[in-house]
């Protein structure tokens, strides 16, 4: 009698005994997910080297919470595949190392509107007030909902630095410099010629310091959120960046 | 003491501890609302405060209205049902599948027509769509299989559930995370994770509730009477278990603080995605499959009168079946910058499961062998077997898309909105409805109002789907190929904003599938509502009472 057989009389077993049952599904339900999942834990080729990453400074964080909180990743993708037209529309291919700080990650599923994950620098602020504020104004046949609400809402980033700690607390190398400026620098950040943007371009390189909506006397959510969508895809200079070392 | 002591009455521990327990819940509850950082948190805290309550009057009041004795397991010989939590999820099934099938036309309308999103924030595309998704998958889906699992758990086992206040504690404690996480969506409370979007604290609480969900359900199939565990119940436990794995590793997350509703989830980028998706598909694997293959198989033998075509299928469709699929949900990650190794496993083991789905789907059709003639005389069993064929269709189309160069094409794009309805509308839908007409009758113990509109139903939802499917595959394989499309000049050939352009007409299509696929849910309401409430007083029928 083989294997095969001797199981399949043995079946009887699991019909007869919940727990054993039970224990059965949880061990065959198991399998896949470990072996999928736990490698990338520690498989080391999984997220490649890549100069210029850092955290988001915290007006691009709680830009970044506004993304999350208006569902924005249910229209627009941030992970540019490897194929040629993807590349040409939107740039280099996403890398597993430009995501490596997002809790949680934002490459989407779907795209009823462009990738985002480049769209830093590509348009201007202007722009942005104007497309959040009416899509249509700026470019006629989007089918984008206006965001009027994020002009007229003050940013409450009073809590940021707590934000940070957990951050902090899982993985994401925020100094204590860095939690202790949080407040300071998102005000830092939203001001035009700050004196102390030295200070924040050392803690955070590249992050770019204005008033983001056009608005100097208030700091709004869209202030934090088209200071994130201009950061989107900055970090990694590509021109430096050694695609054949990071082979997988 | 005026009681003697054979009547004399008590608190058992469960109502006791449970009244106790919600009382903490409310003061703590109120604690929280009155340090909230976001006056959305607070709204949360006063409906948890609300709840607690509520449940804390409820205890005491059906404490007051009981009985000294816990009611008897058998009277006269045969088991006594439990069926109030099942009647319940039952209504609160219909209720839900007709709030979440008129939020996905609304998005739909949207999409078509943007203005509608009226630039308000509650109504924006972005906090509609999860509304949209967990209305019909957790709301109407989860009602739909906790009350079926509830309702074959007890018959198949011939034994009474499990617990007194705890199936009701299911019903009533999953439904009001469902609010929680609905009214979340529309203030902007979300963690953005595709199908898991409620916040932490939402998460707690259906964790909870799970897990009590399984214990009553695992306490039942302990207490049977039969010697075997019914094949239906192996799918329920599958898909009961595997929920629970899936939500806790997906959702691991720390709060900013007991008083924020905001959280940050513990996995970071790609192992975020790859946790995400062997989720998300397993959503789809476990929740909308497993759990529906459950009901496969106990009302299409119930309701055609015959066996199960093949027992040795089912052992095989089962244990294959929850194995292979765990495996898939890379595919949803494909070209990314998720390690090629994991793409190409994802994919493999997608193609192998095409074999499993096709012999549970052959075992449900063919369990029909010798009563075809009721295909013509039957809507009921005529939208589940519709229904099992449109799971054939739907899993073996998925297949085809986790293919690396089909899903070049077809990721990102409206070809697998598509494909998600063909399985969501054909198959979960119409085995959901199906379960939902041999329910009522069964449990109210009344002929079903009319099976005339039952006809209506499955002719205008199935025309529905197929409108709803087939533009979004045009507009789906439309959009992939315009996004590559090159001139001869080896330039990009469209702008982005010109495909979605050409997406208008094929939105407008789908709106008008979504919108009959909605007007047979309605007729299905009548029906149920008149059913359940005959305008004349009906004597009960005793042949529409399934066989034990």
């Amino acid at each position: 009698m083989s294997i095969g057989t001797a199981l399949w009389l043995k079946h009887w077993i699991l019909e007869r005994n919940s727990i054993l049952l039970l224990l059965g599904i949880l061990i065959v339900i198991a399998i896949g997910g470990l072996v999928e999942v736990v490698p990338l834990f520690y498989l080391r080729s999984t997220i490649e080297t890549a100069v210029g990453m850092r955290p988001y400074t915290p007006l691009e964080l709680a830009g970044r919470n506004i993304y999350v909180r208006e569902g924005c990743y249910l229209c627009h993708s941030q992970m540019i595949r490897a194929l040629r037209d993807e590349v040409e529309r939107y740039g280099h291919y996403s890398l597993a190392a430009e995501s490596m700080y997002d809790h949680p990650f934002q490459w989407g599923s779907k795209r009823n509107g462009p990738d985002l994950a480049r769209a830093g620098g590509k348009y201007s602020d202007d722009w942005h007030r104007d497309h959040l504020q009416d899509p249509r104004s700026v470019v006629p046949g989007s089918i984008m909902p206006a965001y009027p609400w994020l002009f007229t809402t003050d940013l409450d980033f009073s809590h940021i630095a707590e934000d940070m700690k957990v951050q902090a607390l899982l993985g994401v190398p925020y100094s204590d410099e860095m939690i202790a400026n949080a407040l300071a620098d998102v005000r830092t950040q939203t001001t035009a010629d700050a004196p102390d943007a030295a200070a924040l371009a050392k803690r955070y390189p590249k992050a770019q310091a204005r008033d983001f909506d056009g608005n100097p006397a208030r700091i709004t959510e869209a202030d934090a959120l088209i200071a994130y969508l201009q950061m989107l895809g900055t970090l990694v200079d590509f021109k430096l960046y050694d695609d054949k070392a990071n082979i997988r | 003491m005026a009681l003697s002591h054979a009547q004399a009455k008590y608190m058992t521990f469960g109502e006791g501890g449970s009244a106790v327990a919600f009382t903490a819940l409310a003061i703590f509850s109120i604690v929280v609302a009155a340090k909230a950082y976001a006056p959305e948190y607070a709204f949360h805290a006063y409906l948890f405060a609300a709840g607690s309550v509520a449940t804390v009057f409820a205890i005491v009041n059906r404490y007051f209205d009981r009985g000294a004795q816990a009611p008897p397991l058998v009277i006269d010989g045969k088991p006594n049902y439990n069926m109030g939590p099942v009647k319940l999820a039952t209504v609160l099934a219909v209720f839900w599948g007709i709030a979440g099938f008129a939020v996905g036309l609304w998005i739909a309308l949207e999409l078509a027509f943007p203005a509608l999103n009226f630039d308000l924030s509650f109504i924006s595309f972005g906090r509609l769509r999860p509304l949209h998704t967990s209305a019909v998958i957790f709301a109407f889906g989860g009602n739909v299989l906790i009350a079926t699992s509830f309702y074959v758990v007890q018959r198949t086992c011939r034994a009474r559930l499990v617990g007194d206040l705890a199936p009701w504690f299911v019903v009533l404690g999953y439904n009001f995370f469902i609010v929680i996480a609905g009214t979340g969506y529309l203030l902007g409370i979300t963690q953005s994770k595709e199908y898991a979007e409620p916040e932490w604290y939402a998460d707690l609480l259906l964790t909870i509730v799970w897990v009590v969900y399984l214990l009553v359900y695992l306490g039942t199939l302990m207490r049977r009477t039969e010697p075997h565990i019914y094949v239906a119940n192996w799918f329920y436990l599958a898909f009961i278990l595997t929920i629970a794995v899936l939500h806790l590793g997906n959702n691991a997350a720390v709060p900013v603080s007991v008083f924020s509703p905001k959280s940050y989830i513990v996995w970071s980028g790609v192992q975020d995605a790859m946790v995400q998706w062997w989720y998300g598909h397993n959503a789809v694997g476990f929740f909308l499959t497993a759990g529906f293959l459950g009901i496969m198989y106990y009302f299409i033998p119930k309701r055609a009168e015959r066996p199960i075509y093949s027992y040795r299928l089912s052992i095989v469709h089962f244990w294959s079946l929850i194995f292979l699929y765990i495996w898939a949900g890379p595919h949803h990650l494909h070209y990314t910058a998720l390690p090629d190794w994991t793409q190409t496993l994802g994919m493999t083991f997608s193609i192998m499961l095409w074999m499993p789905s096709w012999g549970g789907m052959i075992n449900g059709i063919m369990t029909l062998s010798g009563a075809w003639d009721k295909l013509r005389t039957d809507p009921v069993l005529r939208m589940m077997v519709l229904s099992v064929a449109f799971y054939g269709m739907a899993t073996f189309e998925g297949p085809v898309m986790s293919v690396k160069a089909v899903n070049s094409l077809s990721h990102y794009t409206d070809w697998t909105i598509g494909h998600v309805h063909s399985g969501a509308l054909g198959w979960v839908g119409f085995i959901s409805f199906g379960a939902i007409y041999c329910l009522v009758p069964w449990l109210w113990n009344r002929p079903l109002y009319s099976l005339r509109l039952v006809n209506w139903h499955f002719w205008i939802a199935t025309i529905g789907i197929v409108v709803y499917v087939t533009s979004m595959w045009v507009a789906g394989i439309l959009q992939g190929l315009m996004w590559r499309a090159y001139t001869s000049l080896g330039f990009l050939e469209y702008s982005f904003i010109e495909t979605v352009e050409a997406m208008h007409p094929f939105y407008v299509i789908r709106a008008i599938g979504g919108a009959l696929f909605l007007v047979g849910a309605l007729i299905m309401a009548f029906n149920v509502w008149r059913t359940i409430y005959p305008r004349e007083q009906l004597a009960p029928v005793a042949s529409m009472t399934p066989a034990e």
